[in-house]
């Protein structure tokens, strides 16, 4: 350690300080300046890559945890009053004493608080020594530990490995320069993405040098967006080569299908992209945590009177006393304050005296609740998804009882009410439908067994092997017998499908035969002859498919696995010894592994059996399973997608012939553009060719000339046939994507190469200006065709979507799809019914909006008033576009908007994007006041997810992002409905409950000790010995709240799911509000009173003294709030038993033990031998079982509580019995859930949960002016 | 493979019925005929309690003189404003035999020896013998603490400094002639005081603990000089002492004062005349304050005090005419779902 000046240590700070705030970093190779010291070294500036998570160190964890703790207003309110015990003028108790409670509350929460900063300790230090190779110039790559990775270093990652900071690829051993990674530790996405080295750094001919780099690399400062970067490495000759995310590894992704790369350190620890992004766990304030300190202010209002009723009668008595009597005591001069001076002092002595009024413990006992809850969810076996292996995440800790009092539902459509397992169904080419009826037989089936499991996972498992053909529909009953064994294995099964959409639902495709016939005929007919401009559109329809992706195409047999700890150990051991590639082992490693899911594809007859086999090896990742779809769909019909680099791509004709493409460039997806293209170099014409697919709507319009003329050409006819046929698609609820072609001359492609480069190279606004390109040549596109893809309902969607609603939750669904898909996809999932009223509501221009807005709402009241509708049902549906969601939203035509959507039962938005999502959530939440929930999958769907109260993500085929950005993470749509009927009825009734016996809980004690001031003379005595008063808070009465808040059980999971509408009870009134908080606040001062009054009018002109006159009021005050918890408790389990027991136990035996050993203990109070002496007294007895009952008799006027005695039936006379509730909605017993407002349109709703009582009724009148989709829905509604 | 197959899956939640939130759980309903019952039982028991409280408090006898003399005919009027050494005496007459042991109270009313600064005005190591302490008393005691040379005040505090100071004696007047009714001090207070709470130092005589210390400035005597007649009753286990130094819980109480066990007066006080001779020492006028004594026997129960029996059979009847209406709700309520 050499020494150095203060003044060079601080100079050397504000340097680092200035180098890393700057906009661009430079950076150079450390290899030159290896084994120097410290403050020579160039990159010494920037974070090493040790991360450290810790809030806390060993030293400071005291002050900086107790700093942490006293923003909270309760513990500084506490903390004042302890320490105003400590002026004696003013002081109730010994000021040591005072400090107990308070510490033992900052000590429970500093402790918890330690043991998480501890676990986070313990992980860092785990990944800080990960070993992992660094480049040194004496010994090649020397094995170091994560933390001794600094910026400028080389590092080498290897297969499977994980990358250890964000480094820019300079070298892989794939030949083609490519590095794949998997980014599922970033963003839950499994599929490989491929990365690409630097290009241009090194000489063709010489290998990868570390020593000879000497080039310096400029790139951006730090930031945590995972899909931008910039950068670019000027070498010494000031040539720049420009680098971007593509060339990037980021810390926590792992290589896969590489050997080995090497990488040059940009970023490392904390100012690594994935550090940068993740940010624990969300703090939200939940809406009865609000309440509770709006509550809280009332009991300190209560307090305040309290006192100043103290101080006044202190006053008060005083004044009446005519001399001065002996018991009144000086100060220690032996001098009398004035009366008025005396009272201010007692004012604050009360406050001191009565502090407990304001709960202490229930912030904590709050805190505690949720954990105990959240356990409970995570543990709940009916939100585990064994697909998936996934249980439920809780990542947002403290607003678990939101979810007990939603009003509105914001849903995402693909991937939330569908499974995102996008199904080939259907495609229109050259303006001709080829229905694909064999394909439909086949989904069907699949479809059937959906109603139990075991059955779909065999046919799941069964038509691999069996190559499914028409003739199998049946299942044979050998495989039955299987069925034990498979459903075992389905766990392990699914773990092991790492390859995203590749489930056979999706990879099986068969062939239209008349579209084979077709293509067979078209290449036979010289689709193939050298120099034909015009190949054939069918099979330029089907390149497009195969080509036109970003799918990456992997062998079965290098298939990665999971790092599992044992191999990771095992690829240790393999790298020490040898430089031999590690894929050998990970070879090994899988033939042993017998390939759970094969993929494997119906071959079309022509082909002959080696292609199958080679061709059934075959995997694709794909980045969205649309992609994956059409693929799959391609291959099927023989245009195999076998290879696909950087720069080229490898495809099989179905004759067997295989052409290379060489792909020019990529014009990735992007939301705005709603379309992808590839410019490829056909391999045998040359020609430049651009094949685009997208959205209908941004592709239709980008058609060339001929179609937008107003004559009757052969291309018009098509685009309109392709038009007509998208409509059928989307009305079946298809997803449909347009396939054009374009070729480009050889000059229009160099003039825009050369704008492209600019582009690319350009540091500032580089997307907009890639974007700008891409729209540049994605002009006056061919039509060649369409495809309608499927995408199946999730199971359970419809069942829960109608659970919701008759919860009087308001369901909206945001789509980006297309009107009619939407539409269909409602009716599929009975978000509307078919009895329905929909509004349709698409305008182009604000005018006709305005007033159509108008007269809508205008016939939507007629409609509620309307006498024949009264009593029958409202159920209006409000369909609605992104473009008229615009307008409507515009500020003047809100209001009246939302006055509509309330009319409305349902509300579905077609068409939106994600910022419309979250604005629409907002507007709802602002504008209503209601509570929210989002629920979604995808990327779009995190603007709404962090807008809403509550944000769900769905953890399914895209990724993580929504996931990470919600509170909840489910893995199934239908698991919401008992997250939310369930779960959150129970947290919420739950924590409100506790809540309020909470404050009455403390309002009963303490107002004990207010009664006793009338006779005392208002001077702040306590008549209980002030240990007891501790204990009574800490020991004898905390538990039972906690374990009422975690266990109890008002209803229970079956009649919840069952009658979904006592769910409405928390969703406006509820447990919790004003005048439950009042009523058990004069509960507790009826209680209070009896509590007090009785034991003083029984000892009334008796020598009672002063803690035996305590004695029975502080246990009869235990008893009257144990019962009274026990009266709350709805069912009671062995916990319950032995806590409330428990409790009393411990309250005598603590008593009993104090009072025998305290003698001088505690001065002034002197409770020896209280409790033993009036133990020995039958009156104790008396009046405590007096004092019980009189408290408590108000409670037990019986209540009848239909649903507690509901619980005592056996299963089949309860389940009669909802039957009949529901039979009987509209009637008495519903009538207590009912809503003044909003209206609820469902509570009158003839029933629709069981199929025989559904109502005949088709009452959509003609009568009526609206635009009224009238749809009669012929599909069966399956699932 | 195998092994995974058999293997539940690490991440699948443990499918226990508490975890799954389905521990057998007892759930109270309260339905009529639970309730119905309920009710008149505890009625039923209620009524019973109330009747043997009242029965036993009625039984009790009570005899009360007030003494206070705030009335100008009244005996001890004149020793009311008197600053000297006063005697009054009051007869009384007792119809029929009271029953013993008779217990004798002294009784204050509006005095508030439950005020948290004068209970807090005492020293409790003090009281429990600790030399330490006499030499210097907790500030506790102030401005009771040293008197106004500096010496160390023992017992100090305001509570020992206040001690109630009035003597009473009781004659039995038999065939004309006065015949002192024997009181007992021993056992007024409690036990554990005298044996565990107050303790005199280990110093004999007790007067040398007193060495340097100097008695409160109401007190007439010197804590050692209490009961000159019982050594065992003097210093800081003075019964009369603990009696008082116990606070009462609320402004109107009683002490007790002595215990007629004594000679003929064991069976209790025959009826007859009694002259009871008040040593009236302590000044109520600073309170508004009456000074009254209380001549009573106990039963099981304690002292006289009727109201936890009318509570009991009030509350006992309430149970049982809010069964009745129960009843007759219920019995309407089922008549309606035959229907």
């Amino acid at each position: 350690m050499t020494w150095r000046s203060p003044l060079a240590l601080v100079r050397d700070a504000l340097q680092g300080q200035r180098a890393r705030e700057r906009e661009l970093r430079s950076l150079v190779s450390n290899l030159l300046y290896e084994g120097l010291e410290k403050a020579k070294q160039p990159n010494r500036f920037f974070l090493s890559n040790a991360i450290k998570t810790t809030k806390y160190s060993l030293l400071l964890f005291l002050p900086m945890n107790l700093y942490e703790q006293f923003h909270r207003f309760a513990n500084l309110y506490f903390v004042g009053i302890a320490i105003l015990n400590f002026i004696p003028v003013v002081n109730a108790f010994q000021p040591e004493v005072a400090l107990i409670p308070i510490c033992v509350i900052l000590l429970l929460t500093a402790l918890k608080d330690g043991w998480e900063d501890f676990r986070r300790y313990q992980s860092d230090r785990k990944v800080n020594n990960t070993p992992c190779f660094i480049y040194s110039r004496y010994k090649q790559y020397v094995e170091r530990r994560w933390k001794d990775v600094r910026v400028g270093d080389f590092v080498r990652v290897v297969s499977n490995e994980i990358v250890p900071a964000d480094l820019l690829l300079l070298y892989s051993s794939n030949p083609n320069g490519v590095c794949h990674i998997e980014t599922a530790n970033l963003d839950g996405e499994t599929n490989l993405k491929q990365r690409t080295v630097v290009s241009g750094l090194w000489a063709a001919n010489l290998g990868f040098e570390p020593e000879s780099f000497n080039s310096v690399v400029v790139c951006e400062r730090p930031n945590n967006n995972l899909n931008h970067f910039k950068c670019f490495v000027e070498k010494p000759d000031k040539d720049k080569v420009g680098a971007s995310i593509e060339s990037l590894l980021l810390r926590g992704c792992t290589v896969r299908n590489t050997n080995h790369a090497v990488g040059f350190v940009v970023y490392a620890g904390h100012e690594t992209k994935s550090m940068l992004n993740s940010n624990g766990s969300r703090y939200k304030r939940s809406k009865l945590e609000r309440k509770l300190n709006a509550d809280v202010f009332f009991c300190l209002l209560l307090l305040f009177t309290m006192c100043l009723i103290g101080a006044f009668g202190h006053y008060l008595w005083l004044e009446s006393l005519p001399g001065v009597p002996s018991f009144l005591v000086p100060d220690s001069n032996g001098h009398l304050d004035v009366p008025s001076l005396e009272s201010f002092y007692m004012f604050i002595t009360m406050i001191i005296l009565l502090q407990i009024l304001i709960p202490i413990s229930l912030y904590v006992s709050v805190e505690l609740v949720k954990v105990g809850q959240i356990f409970f969810i995570t543990n709940d076996i009916d939100l585990y998804d064994e697909e998936t292996d996934s249980r439920i995440q809780c990542r947002a800790l403290n607003i678990t009882e939101d979810l007990g009092q939603i009003e509105y539902i914001f849903s995402d459509k693909t991937g939330t009410l569908t499974e995102n397992k996008m199904v080939f169904r259907r495609c229109s080419v050259m303006g001709t439908e080829y229905p694909h009826k064999e394909n439909a037989i086949r989904l069907d089936v699949m479809d059937e067994p959906e109603s139990e499991e075991e059955v779909i996972f065999n046919q799941h498992q069964q038509l691999p092997r069996t190559r499914w053909s028409l003739e199998s529909e049946g299942i044979s009953p050998a495989d039955t017998q299987q069925h034990g064994r498979r459903r075992k294995s389905k766990v392990a099964a699914n773990a092991h499908s790492d390859v995203a959409f590749s489930s056979p639902l999706e990879t099986e495709v068969i062939p239209d035969q008349k579209l084979l016939q077709q293509i067979s005929r078209a290449e036979s007919s010289g689709g193939r002859r050298d120099g034909n401009r015009n190949f054939d559109p069918h099979l330029d329809f089907f390149l497009a498919l195969a080509i036109c992706n970003t799918v990456v195409v992997s062998m079965e047999n290098a298939h990665r696995q999971r790092v599992t700890g044992a191999f990771f150990q095992r690829n240790k051991w393999n790298r020490t010894r040898s430089e031999d590639p590690v894929i050998d082992s990970a070879k090994t490693e899988n033939e042993a592994d017998t390939n759970e899911l094969q993929t494997c594809s119906l071959h079309p007859p022509s082909q002959n059996g080696s292609t199958i086999a080679e061709a059934e090896e075959l995997c694709y990742e794909a980045e969205s399973p649309d992609e994956a779809a059409l693929v799959y769909a391609a291959r099927a019909y023989g245009f195999i997608l076998l290879a696909r680099t950087p720069d080229s791509v490898t495809v099989r004709l179905p004759s067997g012939e295989d052409l290379v493409f060489e792909v020019l460039d990529t014009l990735t997806f992007d939301s705005n553009r709603k379309r992808m293209s590839v410019l490829v170099r056909h391999p045998v014409t040359k020609d430049y060719v651009l094949y685009t697919k997208g959205a209908d709507y941004s592709i239709m319009e980008l058609l060339g000339t001929p179609y937008a003329e107003n004559v009757s050409g052969i291309e018009k006819n098509i685009a309109a046939d392709t038009q007509y046929h998208l409509d059928c698609y989307a009305k079946d609820g298809l997803r449909t994507l347009c396939i054009t072609k374009k070729v480009v001359s050889e000059s229009t492609y160099q003039s825009w190469l050369g704008e492209r480069k600019r582009a690319q190279a350009a540091m500032e606004c580089r997307e907009e200006l890639i974007m700008r390109t891409a729209v540049q040549l994605e002009t006056n596109l061919t039509l060649l065709g369409a495809t309608g893809i499927e995408d199946r309902l999730q199971e359970n969607v419809p069942d829960s979507i109608v659970a919701l609603r008759e919860a009087g939750i308001h369901v909206w669904v945001l789509t980006g799809d297309k009107p009619e898909t939407a539409v269909n996809i409602g009716y599929a999932c009975r978000l509307l019914e078919e009895e329905d009223l929909v509004i349709n509501m698409s305008c182009k221009n604000k005018v006709t909006c305005t007033s159509n807005l108008d007269c809508t709402l205008e016939e939507v009241r007629r409609y509620g008033d309307d006498l024949r509708n009264i009593g029958t049902t409202q159920n209006i549906s409000l369909v609605i576009d992104g473009n008229t969601l615009d307008i409507a939203m515009s500020p003047d035509l809100q209001q009246r908007f939302i006055e509509l959507t309330k009319h409305c039962r349902s509300v579905l938005c077609c068409r939106v994007t994600p910022l419309q999502k979250s604005a629409v959530v907002k507007l709802v939440r602002d504008k209503l006041k209601v509570m929210t929930l989002a629920v979604g999958d995808g990327a779009n769907d995190v603007n709404m997810i962090q807008a809403a109260d509550i944000g769900i993500g769905i953890s399914g085929q895209e990724g993580m992002q929504a996931v990470m950005a919600s509170d909840f993470a489910i893995s199934r749509f239908k698991h919401l409905k008992k997250l939310i009927l369930v779960h959150g009825h129970w947290c919420y009734t739950r924590l409100a409950n506790m809540i309020i016996y909470f404050f009455y809980k403390n309002v009963a004690y303490v107002n004990l000790l207010f009664w006793y001031q009338f006779f005392c003379g208002f001077t702040a005595t306590t008549m209980f010995d002030y240990w007891q008063m501790i204990f009574f808070n800490l020991f004898f009465t905390s538990t039972p709240p906690i374990m009422f808040g975690i266990f109890d059980k008002d209803v229970s999971v079956e009649v919840l799911q069952g009658v979904p509408e006592l769910y409405r009870t928390g969703q406006r009134k509820g447990e919790y509000n004003f005048l439950t908080f009042w009523i058990s606040i004069l509960d507790a001062f009826y209680q209070s009173l009896v509590c007090f009054f009785i034991p003083y009018l029984a000892y009334q002109d008796s020598d009672v003294d002063l803690f035996t006159f305590g004695m029975p009021l502080n246990t009869a005050a235990l008893f009257a709030i144990l019962l009274h918890l026990a009266i709350e408790i709805k069912s009671w389990t062995l916990v319950h038993w032995a806590i409330m027991l428990g409790s009393v136990a411990l309250y005598f035996v603590v008593t009993l033990a104090y009072t025998a050993g305290c003698v001088t203990c505690n001065p002034p109070s002197n409770p020896y031998w209280i409790l033993q002496s009036q133990m020995a007294d039958p009156i104790f007895y008396l009046i405590v079982t007096l004092c019980t009952v009189v408290a408590l008799l108000p409670r037990y006027s019986p209540p009848l509580c239909i649903c507690r005695q509901l619980d005592r039936m056996d299963p089949s006379t309860r389940d009669q019995w909802i039957k009949e509730w529901r039979g009987f909605r509209g009637g008495a017993p519903a009538k207590r859930y009912e809503l003044p407002d909003p209206p609820s349109p469902t509570l009158e709703t003839p029933v629709d949960f069981f199929p025989d009582f559904l109502p005949d009724s088709d009452f959509m009148g003609d009568d009526l002016s609206l635009n009224v989709i009238a749809e009669s829905r012929q599909r069966a509604v399956h699932t | 493979m195998v092994k995974e197959e058999q293997e539940e899956s690490p991440n699948r939640p443990d499918n226990t019925a508490f975890t799954q939130q389905r521990l057998p759980a007892w759930q109270p309903i309260l339905s009529a005929s639970i309730v119905i019952p309920m009710f008149v039982l505890i009625g039923a028991a209620f009524i019973g309690v109330g009747v043997a409280l009242f029965i036993a408090s009625r039984d009790i006898q009570l005899q009360e003189l007030d003494y206070t003399g705030d009335d100008s005919a009244h005996p001890c009027y004149k020793c009311r404003s008197s600053t000297e050494k006063c005697t009054c005496s009051m007869t009384f007459s007792i119809p029929n035999l009271f029953k013993g042991p008779v217990f004798f109270y002294y009784g204050l009313t509006n005095y508030f020896q439950n005020q948290r600064k004068y209970g807090a005005s005492k020293d409790d190591n003090q009281l429990y013998g600790d030399l330490d302490y006499f030499k210097d008393p907790s500030s506790s005691c102030d401005p009771y603490t040293l008197d106004s040379r500096n010496i160390p005040i023992v017992p100090c505090g305001a509570l020992a400094n206040s001690m109630f100071n009035d003597t009473f004696s009781l004659s039995h007047v038999v065939n004309g002639t006065q015949k002192i009714v024997p009181l007992n001090g021993k056992g007024i207070a409690w036990w554990t005081d005298y044996n565990v709470k107050f303790r005199n130092p280990s110093v004999t005589p007790l007067i040398n603990a007193f060495n340097g210390t100097k008695k409160p400035t109401n007190w007439p005597k010197p804590a050692y000089e209490l009961d000159t007649t019982d050594v065992y009753n003097n210093g800081f286990i003075n019964q009369d002492f603990l009696v008082w130094m116990r606070r009462a819980a609320l402004p109107d109480f009683r002490k007790l004062y002595r215990r007629i066990t004594h000679d003929d007066y064991v069976n209790g006080l025959p009826a007859g005349n009694y002259t009871l001779t008040i040593e009236y020492n302590y000044p109520v006028y600073s309170f508004n304050g009456r000074k009254k004594v209380v001549l009573s026997n106990v039963s099981w129960m304690g002292g006289k005090n009727d109201f936890l029996g009318i509570a009991y059979i009030v509350v006992g009847s309430m149970c049982v005419v809010m069964s009745i209406v129960m009843l007759i709700v219920y019995a309407k309520f089922k008549f309606a779902e035959d229907d």
